[in-house]
C-alpha cells in the first residue's frame, strides 16, 4: 500500500516533469538572486550562503506543496483514498516522502553546486547537503498538515505559507546553524542530531495530524 | 448542590449567562487597570539602572504573558471542540484568537519602545521578541484559515488542528530561538529571583496581569455572544431576541 | 446489513433531511430519489463514511461504521461524480492502482479482462485525459468488476453512459445482487433492476 503510493506519485511526476523541474529551477533562481541584490563580496556571500540555501529551500517545497493533494483532490482520487482500508496516515507518510523524493532530493543535489557559487569551502558544504538531507523530508512532512488543511480554499497557496513557514523555523534556525557552526570550527553535530529528531518526530505525528486535516476538508 | 454546568454548554444559555458575567468582568477590569497604572506609574519606585523607560515593564511583561497563556488556552478549548464536538468550545477558540493576537501585538510593541532606551535600537533579534514575534504569526495562521473556510463546521475542526500542532510546537520554537540567540537580559522575574524587583513593582505587575485576564474574559465573552448570533441566526431562540429586540 | 438510522444532514444553515431510516439486508437494492439539492449525494457520501451525519447512526453489521473504520472500507466501494482517475496515467495503470489502494492487488491480465469486459478493448495504454466522458465513467466503473466488495454506493453510475454500458452495468448489478451483494445508488435514469428486494428512499 505504501510501496503503491510513492510508485504512483513517482509516476506521475514522471509524466509531468515540468512540475519538478520548476521548483528546481525556482531553488536555483532565488539563490543566485542574493549576490545581484548584496553585491559580489565573497566574505559577505560565505556568512550569508547557509540562510539564503535554506530560506531558498523553505520557499520552494512549500511552493510545491499545493501540488501534493489538490490534484487528487479535484479528481476524486484522495476521496477514494480516504476510503481505504489501510491507514490514512500511513498513505499520507506516503505522499509525503514521495513529495520528498520529487522535490526534496533534486533540491539536496542541487545545493553542494549552489554552494561553490557562495564559496563555500568544501567541508562546509558537505555539512550543508547533509543537513538539507535530514531537513527537507520535515519540510514535506509538516507542509502536507498545512496542504491539508488549506484544500480547495480559495487563496490556499497563500494561506499555506502563513501556516507552514513558522512551523519551519526550527529546521531553518538549525539546519543553517550546523553550516555556521562548521565554519566557525565549533562541532556541528548537535545541530544535525536536532534535525534528526525532528524528523523522527514529525515523521510520527505530522502523517496523523494530515490525515485528520483531510477527513475534515473532506467532510 | 450539584450544578449542571453542561446546561451552559448549550450556546442559548450560555448566550444569556455571558450577558450577565460581562458587567462583573469589565468593572474588575477597569479598577484593577486603574489601580495597576497608578502602582505601576505613580508608587512603584524609579528603578536605578533603567531609569523612568522601565515602567513600560507593566505593559509589555502582562501583555506577553497574556498572549502565550491565550494561545494555550485557545488549542485547549479549540482541542476539546474537535474531540467532544461542543460547538460553544470552538466558538470560544475563535473568540480568544484575536484578543490573543491583540496582546502580542502590544507586546511586540511596547518591546520596541522599551529596546529604543535600553539597547538603543528599535529591535533586537533577541530571543524573546522573536519568539514573540513568531507567536503572532501564529495567531495571524489560525485566523485566516478559519476565515479562508466558509462552512464553520470545517472551520471550527480545521482551526483546532492548526492550534494544536502550533502548540505543541510553540516549546520547540521557543527552544530553537534561545539557542540561535542568548542576547537578552535573564527573565525578569522567576521565583529564585524575586528579591532583585522592588515588592511594589512586583504588585503593580501582578495587578496589571489580572487586570488583562479580566479585560480578557470580558471581550471573549463579548465575542463569543456574536458568534452565537452568526452562527445560531436561523435558531427559534435568536429569532424570539430578535422580535424582543433584545439584539 | 446497513442500516440507517435516524440520520439528518445540515448544509449550512438548512436542514436537506431528518429522521431518514433504511435498512438494507444481503442482495437488496435501494434506490435513493430526489429532486436536484435534496441531498442524495450528501447521504451517499455519509454511508461512505466521508461525512458525519448531523443526527443519528449509520450501522454496519451491528457496530456503527465509525468505530468499523478499516474493516468498513474494506467491504464497502463507493464511486462518487469524480470519475477518482489521473489524466496522466493510462487506462490499466488507473484501474491496477486504484484497486491496489483499495485493498485489492491485481494481476495486468486480470485487469486487461476487467476493461474488456467493461468495453475498453484495446484503449488499455491510453492516457486517461484522451478519453471521452462515457469512457471515464467506465475506467471507474471498471474497480466493480475487480474489487470484490459485498456494499456498493454508487453516484448517479450511469451518467454519460451510452445504451449499450447502461445495459453493462444492469448486468453487472444484477449479478452482483444475485450473488448477495448490496447496492445503493442515486439515477435519474429509469433503470429496471431485478433485486430479491428493492427499497425507494424519497428525499423530498
Amino acid at each position: 500500500m505504501f510501496m503503491w503510493i510513492i510508485k504512483r506519485d513517482l509516476l506521475l511526476a514522471v509524466r509531468r516533469q515540468s512540475d519538478v523541474l520548476t521548483t528546481l529551477f525556482f531553488f536555483i533562481i532565488v539563490v543566485s538572486l542574493f549576490p545581484l541584490s548584496v553585491g559580489p563580496e565573497m566574505n559577505m556571500l560565505r556568512t550569508m550562503a547557509p540562510g539564503v540555501v535554506w530560506v531558498a529551500a523553505l520557499l520552494a517545497s512549500m511552493l510545491s506543496l499545493g501540488r501534493m493533494f489538490s490534484n487528487d483532490y479535484l479528481d476524486g482520487t484522495l476521496e477514494q483514498m480516504l476510503l481505504s482500508p489501510q491507514s490514512l496516515s500511513l498513505l499520507v507518510l506516503g505522499k509525503a516522502f514521495a513529495h520528498w523524493l520529487v522535490t526534496g532530493v533534486p533540491l539536496v543535489l542541487m545545493a553542494p553546486v549552489l554552494g561553490i557559487q557562495y564559496d563555500l569551502p568544501a567541508e562546509a558544504l558537505l555539512v550543508l547537503t547533509s543537513a538539507l538531507l535530514l531537513g527537507t523530508p520535515v519540510l514535506s512532512l509538516i507542509g502536507a498538515i498545512g496542504a491539508a488543511l488549506t484544500l480547495g480554499l480559495r487563496g490556499g497557496g497563500v494561506l499555506v505559507s502563513l501556516l507552514v513557514l513558522p512551523l519551519y523555523i526550527p529546521v531553518l534556525i538549525f539546519g543553517s546553524g550546523a553550516v555556521e557552526a562548521n565554519m566557525s570550527g565549533v562541532e556541528f553535530s548537535a545541530h544535525l542530531s536536532l534535525i534528526g529528531a525532528f524528523l523522527l518526530v514529525t515523521a510520527v505525528f505530522a502523517p496523523w495530524a494530515a490525515a485528520w486535516s483531510l477527513r475534515v476538508s473532506l467532510e | 448542590m450539584a450544578i449542571n454546568w453542561f446546561k451552559y454548554s448549550s450556546p442559548a444559555s450560555f448566550y444569556s449567562l455571558a450577558g450577565k458575567m460581562i458587567p462583573l468582568f469589565v468593572f474588575a477590569a477597569v479598577i484593577l487597570l486603574v489601580a495597576g497604572l497608578y502602582v505601576g506609574f505613580f508608587v512603584a519606585p524609579t528603578d536605578f539602572q533603567q531609569g523612568e523607560a522601565y515602567r513600560i515593564i507593566f505593559i509589555h511583561v502582562p501583555a506577553a504573558w497574556m498572549s502565550m497563556f491565550l494561545y494555550v488556552v485557545m488549542a485547549f478549548w479549540a482541542g476539546i471542540g474537535l474531540a467532544f464536538n461542543t460547538r460553544l468550545s470552538s466558538m470560544f477558540a475563535s473568540a480568544i484568537a484575536p484578543t490573543g493576537a491583540m496582546f502580542t501585538f502590544i507586546a511586540l510593541w511596547t518591546g520596541a519602545l522599551w529596546g529604543k532606551p535600553m539597547w538603543g535600537t528599535w529591535w533586537v533579534w533577541d530571543a524573546r521578541l522573536t519568539s514573540e514575534l513568531i507567536l503572532f504569526f501564529l495567531y495571524i495562521g489560525f485566523m485566516s484559515l478559519q476565515a479562508a473556510i466558509d462552512d464553520p463546521r470545517r472551520a471550527d475542526k480545521a482551526g483546532a488542528i492548526i492550534a494544536l500542532v502550533g502548540v505543541v510546537n510553540v516549546p520547540i520554537i521557543y527552544f530553537s530561538v534561545q539557542w540561535w540567540n542568548t542576547l537578552h537580559q535573564g527573565a525578569s522575574v522567576s521565583v529564585n529571583q524575586a528579591p532583585a524587583m522592588a515588592s511594589t513593582m512586583l504588585m503593580g505587575m501582578l495587578i496589571m496581569v489580572f487586570a488583562s485576564w479580566m479585560y480578557s474574559i470580558a471581550v471573549i465573552l463579548k465575542r463569543t455572544r456574536v458568534i452565537i448570533l452568526e452562527r445560531e441566526s436561523h435558531t427559534a431562540w435568536v429569532a424570539e431576541l430578535h422580535k424582543k429586540g433584545a439584539v | 446489513m446497513l442500516h440507517g438510522i435516524n440520520l439528518a444532514c445540515v448544509r449550512g444553515d438548512r436542514e436537506l433531511f431528518r429522521d431518514v431510516n433504511f435498512s438494507l439486508e444481503a442482495g437488496g437494492l435501494m434506490q435513493v430519489r430526489g429532486p436536484n439539492g435534496s441531498g442524495k449525494t450528501s447521504l451517499l457520501r455519509m454511508l461512505c463514511g466521508l461525512s458525519n451525519p448531523a443526527a443519528g447512526e449509520i450501522r454496519w453489521g451491528d457496530a456503527p461504521i465509525r468505530a468499523l473504520d478499516g474493516e468498513y472500507y474494506a467491504a464497502m466501494t463507493y464511486i462518487g461524480h469524480l470519475s477518482g482517475t489521473k489524466d496522466d496515467l493510462t487506462v490499466i495503470e488507473n484501474l491496477c492502482i486504484s484497486s491496489a489502494l483499495a485493498g485489492f492487488e491485481i494481476e495486468a491480465g486480470q485487469a486487461k479482462e476487467a476493461l474488456n469486459h467493461i468495453g475498453l478493448r484495446g484503449r488499455e495504454a491510453l492516457p486517461v485525459k484522451v478519453l471521452s466522458q462515457g469512457q471515464r465513467r467506465r475506467v471507474a466503473l471498471a474497480r466493480l468488476l475487480v474489487c470484490k466488495t459485498p456494499l456498493w454506493i454508487l453516484d448517479e453510475p450511469l451518467v454519460a453512459l451510452d445504451v449499450l454500458a447502461v445495459k453493462l452495468i444492469q448486468e453487472l448489478l444484477e449479478r452482483h445482487l444475485k450473488e448477495g451483494g448490496m447496492v445503493v445508488m442515486t439515477t435519474h435514469q429509469e433503470i429496471d433492476i431485478t433485486a430479491t428486494s428493492t427499497t425507494q428512499l424519497h428525499l423530498a
